[in-house]
């Protein structure tokens, strides 16, 4: 299911500046409540993985070792050793492990790129390791926290209904 | 440096579907090779075959015995139904030597002198020994172990012989479903002997034209040749004592003299493999597994 | 029937046991194991630690040591054996001969499980397992008719495991050499069948490519359900043809022999997927387990929705139906 069209022109106009301040925020709390989550990417954690939600005009990249991620427009994302895009609820309930990568990926609405070895071992890495982002998040401040935490609602209602 | 003359040369069984009058003059103009040593012979493939070669099999192991060959039965690689149980156990009671190609052959032959065949997983020098106690006299390593392998095994079971495939189109896989069958649009039940048709296999290429693999009845077989011809000399060293020669469609004898030729040294390795290609220009030539890279590579000496 | 499921993680695992698995089955983060992928299996604490939660349900842990072991390098196969015994596995799976001998030798309490991976599929090949090494349970590989399966049952003395839902092997398990012929890298030798290191995807206009080892293995057309890049679930050219050369992009499910399985003497039932996320285990292994429990007419409604997780998001009941072959 993609992101209402109201909410992707909201996320879209919004400072890349400021989405840029709110994930790290986002990434650095995730880090804290799980500080073995690149444990399992052995030597794949010096790649880097982009992550294109479909329905924004947003790309993330992840570096693990560094433990950093960068937000850009699409058009001007660098070159990342691997890379998955789908919707912005699917890319979410899968870092929550709600739901199966392969079986996304099966029914096409998920594409992967690059080096499969490390997209791999960031999926199994992602799917061991806990994540409950409104739970996360909770306590979280700043902006763009509470509409955040409503986009985490929605997945986990979304994936529950099976429906992602 | 191990004596390269010592190397014997094997023919393996026959892997496809050919007409018994074929198969019998086959095995006639093998009797009078003076280069081949032992065959292996028998369907391993397909039970459904059997009936084809079985009238022929007394007078040809009687005709490669008087030539003074070794001669030993393969047994099937995939046992499922009764009438294959039943028809291993025969093989296992009857054949004065027999190569088992499945566990439940090992099972039969345990206690007596026998043969194993490369369709039974021996990938260390533990379950090599492990076998040479149950009775095991010569092992045909199976195609994708690389030489580190070859040579930790025969370290580990030095006693017995142990055979590689040197040429052929690799066994890679065994299907409970007929592929060639299917391709044909039949089912195995009713494959009317489809696999007949393709005396060398049936290719299956890519979505883009890459030459790819061999469809052989229920099984998959390469589609490059192995050819190990550079390889002699290594493989007497670690202690291989046979080359497996596996049957194509093609000059067999010529092929077992150019591995005599090589071996002996009356031909270099690289016109050996020239005047293979010539007998055999239907395959590229491979010998990736043994170097421990991919099967269908070529690693230049 | 036991149902015995997969856990690539302790995530996974715990997820399994939740779900209401009888045995879960899992591996060292090492080639000990047939699922040796990226990221995927255990540390020697998080199998002790999943030992201990499951002991605390009643539920099992087999361990899966069912690649061979590569020569020279047996140790490694030897001590993960070591380690899983010493972890409390309740059994442990095997596919080498001779690290079956190891077990029978070293550990005779410990009860040995014969992995798919043997090829034992006869009476003669379980019963020389059986015989020799004191193999107390046989998992079949998928060549078997629901016939066949009840025809050894019947002749032999062990307890036989079948696989029930999953990645369906179209070749005979453990005798495929077809990955390492395009890769290097086989199934038996470092435990991964078309490894990711070797895959590639690409788009081609609205489709997409997949790619092993530089070779096509698969053109998705635009919305086309895919599968995995296993060389035996290709599109080939062959016989004049572009096709499914050996088996269409599909999973195994054999729910509906349920009956059948039951009556050949069929012990567990098995699930594929080690490599699958824990809301596969999740979602498989509750809904097999609410089938096991279900009057036969309500089975299906409780599988329907499986089919959506599968490769290609297509079953089949394989070599358990005769017309398969």
């Amino acid at each position: 299911m993609l992101l209402p069209r109201p909410l992707t022109l909201v996320i879209d106009r919004l400072p890349l500046a400021l989405v840029q301040r709110v994930i790290s925020q986002v990434f650095n709390r995730a880090l804290q409540q799980h500080p073995d989550l690149f444990d399992r990417l052995g030597h794949e954690a010096d790649k880097r993985f982009c992550f294109t939600p479909s329905d924004l005009d947003l790309a993330f990249i992840v570096h693990p070792v560094s433990r950093s991620i960068r937000v850009s427009r699409k058009s001007r994302a660098p070159r990342c050793d691997a890379g998955v895009t789908g919707p912005m609820l699917t890319l979410l309930a899968l870092l929550e492990g709600r739901i199966d990568g392969d079986a996304v990926f099966f029914s096409r609405s998920l594409a992967v790129s690059g080096d499969m070895e490390a997209m791999l071992a960031l999926r199994n890495a992602l799917d061991d390791c806990s994540f409950d982002l409104p739970a996360d998040l909770a306590g979280m401040a700043g902006p763009l926290a509470g509409p955040f935490r409503q986009l985490a609602e929605l997945v986990r209602q979304r994936a529950l209904a099976g429906l992602v | 440096m191990a004596d390269l003359s010592a190397l014997k040369i094997t023919i393996g069984p026959i892997p496809y579907l050919w007409s018994g009058e074929k198969w019998r003059d086959f095995y006639y103009r093998i009797a009078e090779s003076g280069h081949v040593d032992a065959v292996t012979l028998g369907e391993v493939v397909c039970s459904k075959r059997d009936h084809f070669t079985r009238p022929f099999l007394p007078q040809v192991v009687e005709r490669l015995t008087a030539s003074g060959k070794s001669v030993a039965l393969a047994s099937l690689a995939l046992v499922t139904l009764d009438r294959e149980v039943a028809q291993t156990r025969r093989l296992a009671a009857e054949a004065p030597l027999a190569e088992a190609n499945d566990l439940s052959a090992l099972r039969l032959l345990a206690g007596k002198p026998h043969l194993v065949g490369p369709f039974v997983n021996v990938y260390n020098g533990a379950t090599a020994k492990l076998l040479a106690r149950r009775g095991a006299t010569r092992i045909c390593l199976g195609p994708e172990l690389p030489a580190s392998s070859i040579a930790s095994i025969v370290a580990g079971a030095p006693d017995i012989d142990y055979e590689i495939i040197a040429f052929g189109r690799l066994p890679l896989a065994i299907s409970a479903r007929c592929a060639h069958a299917r391709a044909k649009g039949h089912t195995k039940d009713n494959c009317q002997f489809v696999c007949g048709d393709e005396p060398d296999g049936l290719d299956v290429d890519t979505l883009d034209g890459q030459p790819f693999l061999t469809v052989n009845g229920v099984q998959t077989m390469s589609r490059h040749c192995q050819v190990l011809l550079n390889d002699l000399p290594p493989l007497a060293d670690m202690g291989v004592t046979h080359l497996r020669l596996s049957p194509q469609d093609c000059d067999m004898v010529a092929v077992a003299a150019i591995y005599a030729d090589v071996r002996d040294g009356r031909m270099n390795p690289d016109e050996g493999t020239t005047r293979l290609k010539a007998i055999y220009p239907a395959a590229p030539f491979a010998n990736g597994f043994l170097h421990g890279v991919a099967g269908m590579d070529w690693v230049a000496a | 029937m036991e149902l015995i499921c997969p856990a690539g993680t302790p995530a996974a695992y715990r997820e399994a046991v939740e779900a209401g698995a009888d045995a879960v089955y899992c591996g060292f983060r090492d080639e000990t194991n047939a699922r040796n992928f990226p990221g995927l299996n255990f540390t020697r604490d998080e199998l002790r630690e999943a030992v201990a939660h499951a002991h605390s349900r009643g539920v099992q842990t087999y361990v899966a040591l069912n690649t061979f072991m590569r020569a020279g390098s047996e140790d490694t196969w030897y001590r993960a054996t070591d380690d899983a015994v010493a972890a409390g596995a309740d059994a442990v799976i095997l596919a080498d001969m001779a690290l079956m001998d190891y077990v029978a030798d070293r550990y005779p309490e410990q009860r040995l499980h014969v992995s798919v991976q043997a090829s034992a599929s006869n009476v003669d090949a379980v019963s020389l397992l059986v015989e020799s090494f004191g193999a107390k349970r046989l998992v079949l590989p998928r060549v078997l008719t629901v016939a066949e399966i009840a025809n050894i049952a019947r002749q032999v003395d062990c307890e036989l495991e079948v696989f029930a839902f999953g990645g369906l092997c179209v070749m005979a398990e453990g005798r495929c050499s077809l990955s390492s012929y395009v890769t290097g890298k086989s199934p038996n030798m470092q435990g991964v069948c078309s490894p990711a290191s070797h895959v590639r995807y690409r788009e081609d206009g609205p489709d997409m490519v997949s790619e092993l080892g530089g070779f096509t293995i698969n053109r998705f057309g635009e919305g086309e359900p895919a599968g995995y890049p296993t060389l035996c679930k290709g599109r080939f050219h062959i016989a004049d043809d572009d096709g499914y050369a050996f088996e269409d992009p599909v999973s195994l499910d054999v729910m509906e022999h349920l009956d059948a399985l039951r009556a050949a003497g069929v012990t567990a039932l098995k699930i594929e997927g080690r490599q699958r996320g824990k809301a596969y285990v999740a979602q498989v292994v509750s809904s097999l387990r609410a089938a096991l429990l279900a009057p036969k007419d309500e089975r299906p409604q409780k599988l329907a929705h499986l089919h959506r997780l599968s490769e290609g998001q297509r079953t089949t009941s394989g070599a358990y139906d005769k017309k398969w072959r």
